[in-house]
């Protein structure tokens, strides 16, 4: 019950900027059309690309135009909040709290991500639609597989942020190894360019590492790339990740709570 | 003109600003490394584009890399130098913008220094390093050499301009900062490929309304001696140093109108 006041508390906070919330979607869109024609002019060129037809590209663009806020992509999210209360040392009032620190930041981040869903992501696909024909999920079924791996998704990403985060307790400021953190979830989770074209090795690594469930796993769900038992491999591939980063989230602040000096007293 | 003593000025915040981040000298290593790999990474996708194709609607891996450096230099240029301008809903919203006004030194040129970061040294050297090595497959002639430095120039004025202008709504919309990165980082993005990828309309959009066609894609075809796929004309080519003063000059009105508008948010 207290995470799901966590979570209303926080979808209520971040729906306080609308104008910001406009501004963001007509930028999603404004990538997914240039994005849109670069893909449509290299499907083209090789209508078979990476196992996508020209219309599996499209709705490809737009579906990664649609996350990249519900996933947080970049960095950033609740988990902001958590560094910036490391950097000032309010983080020691919430050490002493009778609630898992993990469990508060995720609730709030589903809050976030729940927020950015109905607007940023609802807003983009809408425009996808209409302008670009995109193509609907496959089936009722990989309506209701995209929708919970979009929730493992959230649920990996925001491991990794904390991990991120964490590494102010160290650090004391996580700007830096959060940009380069962003600059690996952009490449490695197919926002920039889809998983599928990624050559020989570098395909089958980017595949394996977790920022695959970010963008790759939710897109090719929605395009029916997985049936039957590929299907729950999918998210099976995405519940692994959750896990073990979520169990790498508590052993790091066990760690880093032995470590934590009080700052300005 | 530019007054050199605001120049100096401009100079000395900066100088701050760098010492100040160095205070962290982890994130500001990272920082730099981070944003080279995020632009870096960024060509490594084309360049997998290429792997599944001859050519791009006609333009080679080698043309299309003359494309992304010189678009990526023009705003690596203007992003180091101005990007901070982004922030100023930021400042209003905290009434530092007020605070600003009451000190002798020209508005612009404090927001535009404020927070100063040398984290965009990546994307320089990464758009220098990809620039040059798409520069020796160019076959030059004097004029080539004096269009490419004038492309650079005016690339660096187009994208000063949009940045300056578009960050002006924040005067009367405190929290829309993101939609000036569709002009900014959205005229990067489209200038990364060939404009005959995109339909007509596009391309007349970005020659006449937000003209970052002129960053690089009319000079580049000079450099290239590539006819226009659109039939436009030759002389557009050449005119790059005019749509970046004029960028300019609208960008200057709008600040200014921006600057009268203004009234503090009183808290």
């Amino acid at each position: 019950m207290l995470h799901v006041a966590v979570a209303t508390r926080t979808f209520r906070r971040y729906s306080t900027y609308r104008a910001a919330t406009l501004a963001g979607i007509f930028t999603n869109s404004v990538f997914g059309v240039i994005y849109s024609y670069a893909y449509l002019a290299l499907w083209n060129e090789n209508p078979t690309a990476g196992g996508y037809d020209a219309q599996d590209a499209v709705t490809y663009v737009w579906l990664g135009q649609a996350l990249l806020m519900t996933i947080a992509l970049w960095g950033g999210g609740t988990t902001d909040d958590l560094a910036e209360r490391v950097r000032t040392g309010d983080i020691a009032i919430d050490l002493y709290r009778p609630v898992g620190l993990v469990g508060w930041y995720l609730a709030s981040d589903l809050g976030r991500a729940a927020y950015h869903l109905l607007t940023r992501g609802f807003g983009p696909t809408l425009i996808g639609i209409v302008v670009f024909d995109i193509a609907l999920p496959a089936s009722p079924l990989h309506a209701v597989a995209f929708a919970v791996s979009l929730v493992l998704a959230v649920i990996v990403s925001f491991a990794i942020r904390f991990l991120v985060a964490s590494t102010a307790f160290w650090l004391l400021d996580q700007s830096g190894v959060k940009v380069m953190s962003g600059a690996f979830a952009i490449f490695f989770s197919g926002m920039m360019l889809p998983l599928v074209l990624f050559p020989g090795w570098l395909g089958t690594l980017s595949n394996a590492l977790p920022w695959a469930s970010y963008v790759q796993v939710p897109a090719d769900i929605w395009l029916g790339k997985h049936v039957g038992t590929g299907l729950l491999a999918a998210l099976g591939f995405q519940v692994f990740w959750a896990v073990v980063l979520l169990a790498a989230c508590q052993g790091v602040l066990r760690l880093a709570t032995r470590k934590v000096v009080v700052q300005g007293g | 003109m530019v007054d050199l003593t605001h120049l100096r000025t401009y100079g000395q915040i900066a100088w701050l600003w760098i010492r100040a981040a160095w205070q962290y000298p982890t994130s500001f290593v990272l920082l730099a490394v981070g944003n080279g790999m995020i632009t870096g990474l960024d060509f490594v996708g084309l360049w997998i584009m290429f792997a599944h194709l001859n050519d791009l609607e006609g333009f080679t891996l080698h043309e299309v890399a003359l494309l992304y450096g010189s678009a990526s230099l023009a705003l690596a240029f203007a992003d180091t130098a101005i990007g901070s301008v982004e922030r100023i809903g930021t400042y209003i919203r905290t009434g530092r913008l007020d605070q600003m006004m009451t000190k002798p030194v020209p508005l612009l040129v404090q927001v535009c220094a404020d927070q100063f970061t040398l984290r965009r040294l990546g994307r320089l050297t990464q758009a220098s390093v990809v620039f040059g090595w798409a520069c020796t497959y160019v076959d030059w002639t004097p004029l080539r050499v004096v269009v490419a430095v004038s492309m650079l120039v005016s690339g660096a004025l187009v994208f000063f301009g949009l940045f300056v202008g578009f960050s002006c709504i924040q005067f009367w919309t405190t929290d829309a900062t993101e939609f000036a990165n569709a002009f900014t980082y959205g005229g990067a993005t489209v200038t990364q490929y060939p404009l005959n990828i995109f339909p007509r309309e596009v391309m007349v959009g970005l020659t006449f309304v937000i003209p970052v066609a002129f960053v690089n894609w009319y000079p580049c075809l000079y450099l290239l001696g590539r006819p226009d796929p659109f039939g436009n004309p030759e002389v557009l080519q050449f005119a790059s140093p005019l749509a970046g003063v004029l960028t300019m000059a609208a960008a200057l009105l709008v600040w200014r109108s921006g600057v009268r508008h203004y009234t503090s948010t009183g808290s």
